[in-house]
């Protein structure tokens, strides 16, 4: 890890949580996919994977009241931001328990009640989305943020390039969080994407950053400072923090890409550089956690998942009533 | 009572929502400082201050992205595309977004703003400028589509589309902004989905929309005049939620209906109200559901084209006449 937890006065308690929702994204995900490979999820998951860091080490600043958007990989930051797991896997499992109750799916879950105004199947679109929540902001003169995540895809849509002016100019409390995972869908970005991302927002003179995305306190370091600045009225922040997407663009894509898109040397060089396993070296190092009380923890998060796994597969299927009852308010009996 | 024009009634009927409520801001190009380019949003900066009336960039993804998250997280706003043309520059937003999110999130989110635009032909601005695209709208489900044709209605509907707790997209008729008519004083509310007979008739029905209803209401009463045909000319206002029982209604009283529709033909909105009267009133029908509509072309700039292409008085008259013929 190239940063030190005492740049920002670490201690046990701050640490801890980081190592512990990272475990419960990453178990979560992992039997997402296994559900998915046995045939038991409808649809696709985009899982988070490898990325962990970013949602944890920004979210770890953020209250109820401050607000995310997200992308069509999700599932990280709905976790992260304090979302249910028992609710998120019923909603990607299309149950009547589901924190949407099956409406929105994998890529729509949603839990207002968290700040967390939804993942988002169109690429960038939450960027403006979050504008407007920061804009809200501005007008009841708290302290509350929104962060908006999108990846190096989003970066390529013109929507960025909007919602960065209209941020800038109106000094909105608003943090963008580009996570980097090295491929738009199926194509290396270094492909499709010219120059740096980070410069692209350097050019609106706002505070930028560029981290280690895969190290959670480097993350972690960018987004308090970003997140209190805006907190005080500082304005926007851009975070690129780049790090590497090690399952798929989703998890059916096996069954209908010709060829592989990436050598496996290079997967399994960022496993060797996984953030979960640095994170966990860096705090046995520091005498911060023992290896007993790493694997405690890891116990509690795998009952947490399989208890979470269970109530999906368990709940009843969706509500057909819904189908025809929310699109309008009125609707709703 | 006072005498208003449209233009004038826009202004009133934000002031109005403004005063009425705090979480109502309002957000566009030129909107604030130069009070809109059809100056009708004159004078809200002053009243309201720059924080709730907002001069945005030529941005309209930003437009409408920023007014829904602000719609999610509390504030009603009303966000103006200047032209209605620009919805296709947008269209995630009015498309994806903003419909979706109530169902999507099974109601937890929600989304109580008004896209007003201006929209509509006769200016002469040619064909990235004179569009109506209240098809475009009304085809997306979980958006409410409202377009009025006078000065009252401008004030009650938009009153109304403001306190509708999910989005509505606001049509204003660019060729209708100097058009002045009677106003009540005070407070004006009106209620969506309600349609309003303007002329009443026996002999035909007669749908029109926003700057179609003028027209209808002058081809109605040429056609009464000159040819003994009564028709009932009804202003829909409002394509969603449309008022269905109206239209069935009149049609059972005269037995033939006539769109006339500024969109372009194919899926005009007159093509679901006849699919809708086949389905409910076929055997009420004396003859075939006639649609007088804007050819299907992008419209044209000079003006003795743009005239060509739109329904106008004379084609009305002479439509409707021929058909009731036969």
């Amino acid at each position: 890890m190239k940063t030190d937890a005492r740049n920002f006065a670490a201690t046990k308690e701050v640490l801890v949580p980081l190592l512990r929702q990272m475990l419960l994204v990453r178990r979560v995900e992992e039997r997402l996919s296994a559900d998915f490979h046995a045939g038991k999820l409808p649809g696709g998951v985009h899982l988070y994977i490898g990325q962990e860091a970013v949602a944890v080490g920004v979210c770890a600043h953020l209250r109820d009241s401050d607000t995310i958007t997200s992308t069509h990989r999700g599932h990280g930051h709905f976790i992260a931001k304090g979302g249910s797991p028992r609710a998120m896997m019923a909603e990607i499992w299309g149950k009547r328990s589901g924190i949407c109750r099956g409406m929105g799916g994998s890529m729509h879950v949603a839990d207002v009640s968290k700040g967390i105004l939804g993942a988002n199947g169109i690429v960038a679109a939450g960027l403006a989305i979050t504008c407007g929540a920061a804009y809200a902001v501005t007008l009841d003169r708290s302290d509350r943020v929104a962060v908006a995540f999108f990846g190096d895809g989003a970066a390529n849509q013109g929507t960025l390039m909007e919602t960065l002016n209209v941020a800038t100019l109106w000094n909105l409390p608003m943090i963008f969080v580009c996570e980097n995972n090295r491929f738009s869908e199926f194509s290396p970005t270094s492909t499709v994407t010219a120059g740096d991302i980070v410069d692209r927002a350097r050019a609106f003179k706002i505070p930028c950053a560029s981290v280690d995305g895969n190290d959670v306190l480097a993350v972690h370091g960018a987004a308090g400072a970003a997140i209190e600045r805006a907190r005080k009225g500082g304005g926007p922040s851009f975070i690129e923090a780049h790090t590497y997407r090690l399952h798929g663009h989703l998890e059916a894509e096996k069954s209908f890409l010709k060829s592989a898109y990436r050598e496996s040397a290079e997967v399994e060089e960022w496993r060797g550089r996984d953030p979960i396993a640095l994170f966990k070296t860096y705090l046995r190092g520091e005498g911060i956690l023992d290896e007993r009380e790493v694997d405690a923890l890891e116990r509690e998060i795998a009952a947490i998942v399989e208890d979470a796994a269970q109530f999906a597969e368990a709940g009843e299927p969706a509500d057909p009533n819904l189908v025809f009852e929310v699109m309008f308010h009125e609707q709703r009996a | 009572m006072a005498e208003l024009t449209y233009r004038d009634a826009v202004v009133r009927g934000i002031a109005q929502e403004m005063a009425r409520d705090p979480d109502v801001v309002f957000l566009g190009e030129d909107v604030a400082k130069a009070g809109g380019v059809f100056k009708a949003t004159v004078g809200l900066l002053e009243q309201f201050g720059p924080l709730r009336v907002r001069d945005t960039p030529i941005s309209e993804q930003a437009i409408l992205g920023a007014a829904m998250g602000a719609a999610m997280t509390g504030l009603k706003p009303i966000a103006e595309i200047m032209f209605s043309d620009f919805f296709a520059v947008c269209f995630d937003y009015i498309a994806n977004e903003i419909p979706k999110g109530r169902y999507m999130s099974n109601g937890q989110t929600k989304c109580p703003l008004v896209v007003r635009t201006g929209n509509g032909g006769g200016a002469r601005f040619g064909a990235q400028h004179s569009q109506s695209v209240e098809n475009w709208c009304m085809m997306i489900p979980g958006l409410k589509v409202v377009a009025p044709s006078t000065p009252r209605d401008v004030i009650g509907l938009l009153a109304a589309s403001v306190r509708d707790p999910d989005p509505v997209i606001f049509l204003e008729h660019k060729s209708l902004y100097a058009v002045k008519g009677e106003v009540p004083d005070g407070e004006i509310l009106d209620t969506l989905g309600t349609a309003s007979i303007v002329r009443p008739g026996k002999d035909a029905t007669i749908l029109a929309l926003a700057l179609m209803v003028p027209r209808a209401f002058a081809a109605a009463e040429k056609l009464k005049s000159e040819f003994g045909i009564d028709c009932e000319v009804i202003d829909v206002r409002s394509l969603v939620p449309l008022d269905t029982q109206a239209i069935l209604n009149s049609v059972a009283r005269t037995h033939r209906l006539f769109t006339v529709e500024e969109n372009p033909r194919l899926c005009g909105w007159g093509a679901e109200i006849v699919s809708i009267v086949a389905d409910e009133a076929f055997y009420e029908l004396d003859g075939p559901p006639v649609r007088i509509t804007t050819p299907h072309i992008p419209l044209p700039a000079a003006d003795i084209l743009e005239d060509l292409a739109l329904p106008s008085v004379d084609r009305i008259v002479d439509r409707v006449r021929r058909s009731m013929e036969n």
